[in-house]
């Protein structure tokens, strides 16, 4: 039992490898469900659980799958744990299941839980696999709870539906940013969390397919032609 | 009647696109969208797919899974539309399985072109999104294969303008953080507040 091991997989695909800053899975939730934190939060729970969980089953049967049929496979168990979670979320949360409309179901098709089932479970122990699940989906929480707060925060005003800012229509100061609700504004969130993220690791930023020449001064100009 | 299907691809392609407006098969849009060849490669074989599945699911779920649906084989009571999502994602698995060696047998030229894009697909959430969105808007069969050409072409569409930009910007001096990816994200959402602009019509 190495417990480095597990600390790895659990907490390095919070920022070092984030599924949705570096890996580029599991984007299209990210962008449509993030205008109110309350939704944002159901979601990530259901990603997270089934992401864990998939990674489990498929890591516990790995052996036994032929590599011919795995794809097929992997998904019969991922769809069986997203029609777990949308019928749970049906009996018991249907306003916020009804606001999620088809996204729990493309929980089938995110690429964070077939990607990590592909390269993770398939050749990793049960336990391993399963934190190395709960790691992503937190990761991906962590970027999807962030993009939500600022969008509902400075959007509307409130976080969860209570009020923080109080808004000029009802007698308070703030006057409500409406860009951000509208969906195309969470690209661009996004977009400045990867600066960030990008800025803080140096590591992670991506190499130029064409570097641009250096500029010349007028100084390098007379040296050469001091030179020739 | 020529009209009404006419409505139905416009509004798909340009009132409600798949990729920029309700944000599906992100991560491929993302992803493969550095070369304008290889968009465009990605593109046909969506166009293809979902014009294949979502008549497909369409037909299984008006026959097979919907509430009472089963009456023409003696079972009026039974609702199967919880094993919705995996008969769609089967489907779908199957479709692309099928037109792959359908392809490599008899079209290999296309087959070639398409090659890794394939596969890929069946993961693409566009493609599961347009069946569950066929669903939701209750389309008759007709319907639904305007809607499947139509999702198709406008997520092709997407990723082809796209693969454009990214070309240009390829030479642009861009920030270290934001290169590649960061500034991917905040050209999308550019295109994006710029399809909203089709929002207000209403055909």
């Amino acid at each position: 039992m190495n417990l480095n091991r597990y600390k790895e997989a659990l907490f390095k695909p919070l920022i070092d490898e984030n599924p949705i800053t570096l890996q580029i899975l599991g984007i299209c939730s990210a962008l449509a469900v993030t205008n109110n934190l309350t939704v944002t939060l159901v979601m990530c729970v259901a990603l997270t659980s089934v992401c864990a969980f998939s990674n489990l089953f498929i890591s516990l049967i790995r052996n036994h799958i032929p590599s011919s049929i795995r794809i097929i496979v992997q998904m019969t168990i991922i769809a069986s744990l997203v029609i777990v979670v949308d019928e749970l979320l049906k009996a018991y949360d249907y306003e916020t299941s009804k606001k999620l409309s088809v996204f729990v179901g493309l929980i089938i098709t995110n690429c964070i839980v077939m990607g990590r089932a592909e390269a993770f479970a398939m050749k990793e122990k049960p336990l391993l696999s399963f934190f190395d699940g709960l790691g992503n989906g937190l990761g991906y929480s962590v970027i999807l709870i962030g993009v939500a707060t600022i969008r509902e925060l400075f959007g509307a005003g409130t976080l969860m539906g209570y009020e923080i800012l109080p808004l000029v229509s009802n007698g308070g100061w703030y006057m409500a940013n409406n860009l951000l609700l509208l969906p195309p504004s969470s690209f661009i969130i996004i977009g400045l969390f990867i600066w960030a993220i990008r800025s803080y690791k140096p590591s992670q930023v991506e190499e130029d397919d064409f570097a641009l020449s250096k500029h010349q001064t007028n100084e390098d100009l007379t040296k050469r032609e001091l030179n020739v | 009647m020529f009209e009404h299907y006419l409505n139905i691809f416009i509004t798909t392609v340009f009132i409600e696109n798949i990729a920029l407006s309700v944000f599906l098969g992100m991560c491929t849009f993302l992803a493969i969208s550095k070369k304008i060849d290889a968009a465009i490669g990605l593109g046909i074989a969506v166009i293809v797919v979902c014009l294949i599945t979502v008549p497909l699911n369409n037909l299984i779920f008006n026959y097979v899974l919907r509430d009472g649906a089963l009456a023409w084989a003696g079972l009026p009571d039974t609702n199967l539309e919880f094993v919705e999502l995996i008969s769609y994602i089967g489907v779908i698995a199957a479709a692309v399985q099928i037109l792959e060696m359908f392809l490599d047998k008899y079209v290999p030229a296309l087959y070639n072109a398409l090659g890794v894009f394939l596969p890929l697909i069946t993961v693409n959430c566009a493609i599961l999104g347009a069946s569950l969105f066929m669903v939701e808007k209750d389309l008759m069969f007709g319907e639904s294969v305007v809607y499947g050409l139509g999702a198709g072409f406008g997520w092709a569409m997407a990723i082809v303008i796209l693969a454009g930009i990214r070309e240009k910007l390829k030479y642009s001096d861009i920030p270290e953080g934001l290169k590649g990816l960061g500034a991917t994200f905040i050209i999308v959402g550019l295109m994006s507040f710029g399809f909203m602009s089709f929002g207000g019509i209403s055909l």
